[in-house]
């Protein structure tokens, strides 16, 4: 990985090593491992310290999936209310905080457009609060946004979404972490074994480079994958600022003897 | 949407990896019914339910499984509506948070195979939780499908010790029939997880 400008000082002063810096020294030692797969991270990363009861030991089992995981669960109109790709509308007032588009295509890795399949996304609200009881970082709640959406691809795989810029938070993985902001994304394919849930970044976040979940993607073209791209022209004028991000699913995707009776 | 921003039609493209699900999803994914495969009062309703737990044993308290599968009849749903409850239709699927406890319990049908399968009737399972990157794939199988277990291509392969960990365990209750299922995600009994992606492109080649 190049450095970055997020990289500890190397010519400060002396100062005692921090917890952060050990953190930072093993993400550089994966970074120098071949990727896996897709650019996937491996389960058992280090440096996100509750890999590491979380993680199989034992390889996967390498198997053809089987006519049921060919296929995917089917979403429609019925599945996903008119408003709920606006999280500033989910409340009588509007949320604090920087108010985005986001925008995109979900597709194959065929390149072709995954239709009529479920978008959902949660998120910290814009200064870094979950609506969670879990979430004990003492920053405000806002009346005004819970941090869950979702929404249909259209005919294009297109989806899109209307929310606030979510805020960095800390968490406890080490003293001191900070994850940099991030919406999580939850996508259905066409085939089960399409599924897929990321999370997806803003451009030029300083804290990349020091976040072991982030950097638990240890290709730096696939980390690229992960961040928006700020995008003018989904930018609304007198609104809101324009984030385009495309998601690409990996698997095969279902065959075309659907039984599909739409 | 102008021409600058249009995604390359059809052109191969890199997969978007994976992260994980965090501790915070319980606003954003689980769905009011997501138990639910079934309406309550289904006649032939089972409950299928077990335990989540790590490589130390502890329950995972903050994991979510989804469940995919065919109906009694061997076919699966193909109407929108799968996060929807409508009081009566089988979806052949579910997403339920663990609790507390690290416990889940979802009420379903039992699946059959789809004509022509050379699986056994099985029930696709994924697998999220804080602390895992990258979610894991899973089958829940029948003891009582004594041949069509015997004739599974998975099962066949497996030795013993982990065939059994893929098996629902019969455990009846005051609800009815149900089965246990529980998850290892590393250690002993450490459940089999599937790599369905690299078992795609194996199959590529194959005719059919």
């Amino acid at each position: 990985m190049s450095p970055s400008p997020a990289d500890p000082p190397a010519e400060r002063p002396a100062r005692e090593v921090t917890e952060q810096d050990r953190i930072v020294e093993e993400i550089r030692a994966a970074a120098g491992l071949p990727a896996l797969r897709g650019g996937h991270p491996d389960r058992a990363f280090g440096p996100y310290r509750s890999t590491a009861l979380r993680s199989p030991s034992q390889p996967l089992v390498i198997a053809p999936p089987s006519l049921t995981e060919r296929f995917a669960p089917v979403f429609g109109v019925v599945d996903v209310a008119a408003l709920d790709h606006d999280l500033t509308r989910q409340h009588v007032g509007d949320p604090l905080g920087e108010r985005i588009v986001v925008t995109g295509r979900v597709c194959d890795g065929e390149g072709r457009p995954v239709r009529n399949q479920l978008v959902e996304v949660w998120q910290a609200n814009a200064s870094g609060r979950y609506r969670h009881e879990g979430d004990q970082h003492p920053a405000p709640l806002d009346p005004n946004f819970t941090g869950g959406g979702r929404c249909l691809t259209d005919d294009e795989g297109r989806y899109r979404f209307v929310t606030i810029k979510p805020g960095a938070y800390p968490w406890r993985n080490h003293t001191n972490a900070w994850r940099p902001a991030h919406i999580h994304f939850s996508v259905f394919g066409t085939a089960f074994t399409q599924r897929m849930v990321t999370q997806m970044y803003f451009p030029g976040d300083p804290l990349f480079a020091l976040d072991p979940i982030f950097s638990s993607i240890t290709d730096e073209k696939a980390q690229q994958r992960l961040i928006a791209r700020y995008d003018h022209d989904t930018t609304v004028e007198e609104w809101a600022l324009g984030y385009q991000w495309d998601i690409v699913l990996d698997g095969p995707a279902a065959t075309p003897e659907d039984p599909d009776d739409q | 949407m102008s021409e600058l921003s249009a995604f390359p039609a059809a052109s191969p493209a890199e997969p978007t990896p994976s992260q994980t699900v965090g501790p915070f999803f319980a606003f954003g994914l689980p769905f009011s019914g997501g138990a639910d495969v079934v309406p309550p009062g289904t006649p032939g309703a089972i409950s299928v339910h077990g335990t989540v737990r790590d490589g130390a044993g502890a329950p995972v308290p903050d994991a979510l499984l989804e469940f995919w599968q065919t109906g009694p009849d061997g076919r699966l749903p193909s109407r929108p509506g799968s996060v929807h409850r409508d009081g009566r239709s089988f979806t052949g699927f579910a997403r339920v948070p663990t609790d507390r406890a690290g416990d889940y319990a979802v009420r379903t049908l039992r699946p059959a195979a789809p004509a022509g399968s050379v699986d056994a009737p099985h029930i696709a399972v994924t697998v999220f939780a804080r602390g895992l990157l990258h979610h894991l794939f899973t089958r829940i199988y029948f003891p009582n499908h004594t041949e069509a277990n015997a004739a599974d291509p998975l099962l066949a392969s497996l030795d013993d010790d982990r065939r059994v960990t893929l098996m629902a365990v019969p455990d009846g209750s005051v609800t009815g029939p149900g089965y246990r299922f529980d998850v290892r995600l590393q250690g002993p009994g450490e459940t089999v997880f599937l790599d369905l992606i690299a078992g795609s492109d194996d199959s590529d080649g194959r005719a059919g």
